[in-house]
């Protein structure tokens, strides 16, 4: 089917954009690799907030938790950690260059488990919730997780945490953040993709329409539930991971659970884009994050007036996003038949 | 048949159930089997606890005492899953169904999730025999070519066929239908009643029925039970209820 090649070449666009972007506008390169880590964290919630219907307001939780154990695990590998912190920083830890990036990657891949473990441990607890509740519920988890941070002492509290520093030349680690994020992002919707193509699929679908009817037919709801946000939380955490590093310096409240704005963020721009799609979390992204950036730059001060109109006309107007929009308006191209027996419901219903 | 024989010739047993909300008694020690590969109605009037005992029997609430078995396992205390997984389902009064997927992909997402490895959910879609099933059910319903649209879209008759495949589409050993007929043009109703007989004969399905038709029920099930606020007014064939003057009386209102 021509699905397979149409989302092939997404992916391929999106690769040779990746690897050209930074190449030919080697300025913006932060800004790209930023852009990343939106479709990143856009996707990932639209494996259970758009294909599932469970709106969580809290995926930014992982994110912090990825960050964290990073942290943790990379100093740990050479100091004591409650030594490191309780210093502020005055004590600067040398790492050697193989130290560092054996820590880096350590530090990523046991971010990513970090978060999976925990999402699955709320799992259990706030998938109890549905709609409204089951947002609010993971808002509180967030929440509440930045600021017990904040009062833990071993990981510096509100005083936060300086990651190591990069090792070699400045410009060099803004090249390997990026290949990373580049990298996570792809893999990420790769797997995505992957998953929308299963009977897995077609479960978190089920549940989003109808979850008392999927357990009446004996489907297991809360494991489908589970698994699909534990793959959300293993790229959240590993996005998580990189940032700190990226950003050298970590602490709970604005970098770690920055609930107010990536936390909602992420869910605006897969409204934006349309929830429930394979590319609409993605376009949602891109605009959403190219918006933010030109009036972060040109209409300073009133940048938050910008994306808040953005979601007001969004939630009104457009509320299954632009490409359920364009679904709606043109459903053939997108794969889905149309009755062109139309008046056959309605003469069954005069009959 | 092994479990057959094993419990008497039947697959649901119903044994001194009450069920209560607050102070309303929906079900009075309710007593009722239903046979092995046969059909079995439920009728009475309404708000006489048919549905009541519906949702009993499939764990949607508890129970306030009596004992339910399937195939001589007590499942009074499962819930709703678990009893889907042993294999019996139920269709709703309000037809259920996923709205927004596809006919193909509503009966691919319910094959039976009975003895199923954890690593089937990753299997791909869209493939083998089970697209294969999914196109002689519709095919059996009459919905083949309606099976690449939109669920939601469907008449409320068509929408009701659907539902019916789909519970075929999980392999039941006994499917609980509550008002296959309500809301369904009365000129489709006899390919109804004649799938549900070829359902029974053919797949081997057991079916227990509600129905307020009357004609319907007397044409498809060989054994009836009546309710009546909330208790067992009689049981026993077509013949036998329609002749029965508490049956009679209770659709009259004479209580």
């Amino acid at each position: 089917m021509n699905k397979t090649a149409h989302d092939g070449k997404i992916f391929a666009g999106l690769i040779a954009f990746g690897i050209l972007g930074p190449l030919l506008f080697p300025d913006y390169t932060l800004q790209i690799a930023l852009m990343w880590l939106m479709i990143l964290m856009a996707s990932t919630w639209d494996i259970m907030g758009g294909q599932a219907g469970y709106n969580s307001l809290g995926n930014i939780f992982f994110f912090g938790i990825g960050m964290y154990v990073s942290a943790i695990a990379q100093i740990g590998m050479v100091y004591d950690v409650a030594a490191y912190t309780s210093a502020f920083g005055a004590i600067v830890v040398e790492f050697t260059d193989t130290q560092y990036f054996t820590g880096l990657v350590l530090g990523i891949i046991l971010a990513g488990i970090g978060a999976s473990a925990l999402s699955i441990l709320f799992g259990v607890t706030v998938f109890g919730l549905r709609g409204p509740y089951f947002a609010i519920g993971t808002l509180g988890v967030a929440l509440a997780a930045g600021e017990l941070i904040s009062g833990w002492g071993y990981v510096g509290g509100g005083g936060g945490i300086s990651m190591p520093v990069y090792p070699g030349e400045a410009g060099a680690s803004s090249k390997t953040f990026y290949a990373l994020f580049f990298v996570l992002a792809i893999s990420a919707l790769g797997v995505i993709r992957w998953l929308l193509g299963t009977q897995f699929g077609l479960a978190l679908n089920a549940i989003r329409d109808d979850e008392d009817k999927a357990e009446a037919m004996g489907i297991h709801t809360l494991r489908y539930k589970l698994i699909g946000w534990s793959i959300a939380a293993f790229f959240m955490g590993m996005a998580g991971a990189i940032f700190g590093n990226m950003i050298g310096f970590i602490e709970p409240l604005e970098v770690a659970f920055p609930t107010t704005t990536f936390g909602i963020f992420m869910v605006a721009m897969a409204l934006l884009g349309g929830k429930g799609t394979l590319w609409g979390p993605v376009l949602g992204a891109i605009l959403f994050h190219v918006v933010k950036e030109l009036t972060w730059t040109y209409l300073l001060g009133w940048q938050w007036v910008a994306l808040g109109l953005i979601i007001v006309v969004n939630i009104v107007y457009f509320q299954q996003g632009l490409l359920g929009w364009a679904r709606d308006k043109w459903p053939e191209a997108f794969g889905l038949k149309v009755d062109t027996d139309a008046g056959a419901a309605a003469r069954e219903a005069a009959e | 048949m092994n479990a057959a024989t094993a419990n008497g010739g039947n697959i649901i047993e119903v044994h001194g159930v009450s069920k209560s909300y607050g102070g309303v008694q929906a079900n009075t020690d309710i007593s009722i089997n239903v046979p092995y590969g046969k059909i079995t109605g439920l009728i009475g009037p309404n708000g006489s606890g048919k549905t009541t005992l519906f949702n009993s029997i499939v764990g949607y609430h508890p129970i306030d005492e009596g004992s339910i078995q399937f195939e001589g396992r007590e499942i009074s205390k499962l819930r709703v899953p678990q009893i889907a997984r042993l294999g019996m389902l139920r269709t709703f009064q309000q037809t259920r169904i996923y709205s927004k997927m596809s006919c193909m992909d509503n009966m691919q997402i319910s094959v039976s999730q009975r003895n199923r490895p954890m690593t089937d959910m990753f299997k791909a879609r869209d493939k083998g025999a089970i697209v294969e099933r999914a196109e002689q059910l519709l095919e059996f319903v009459g919905l083949y070519q309606k099976r690449l649209l939109i669920s939601g879209d469907l008449s409320f008759g068509q929408q009701k066929l659907l539902e019916f495949a789909m519970a075929l589409m999980n392999e039941p050993k006994v499917l609980l239908l509550d008002e296959p007929t309500a809301g369904i043009n009365p000129t489709l109703i006899n390919g109804l009643i004649d799938r549900l007989k070829r359902a029974n004969e053919e797949f081997g399905v057991t079916l227990f029925v509600i129905e307020h038709n009357m004609r319907v029920i007397m044409n498809l099930a060989e054994q009836i039970s009546c309710l009546a606020h909330g208790e067992m007014l009689a049981t026993g064939t077509p013949d036998e209820l329609q002749n029965d003057q508490r049956v009679i009386d209770a659709y009259l209102g004479a209580h």
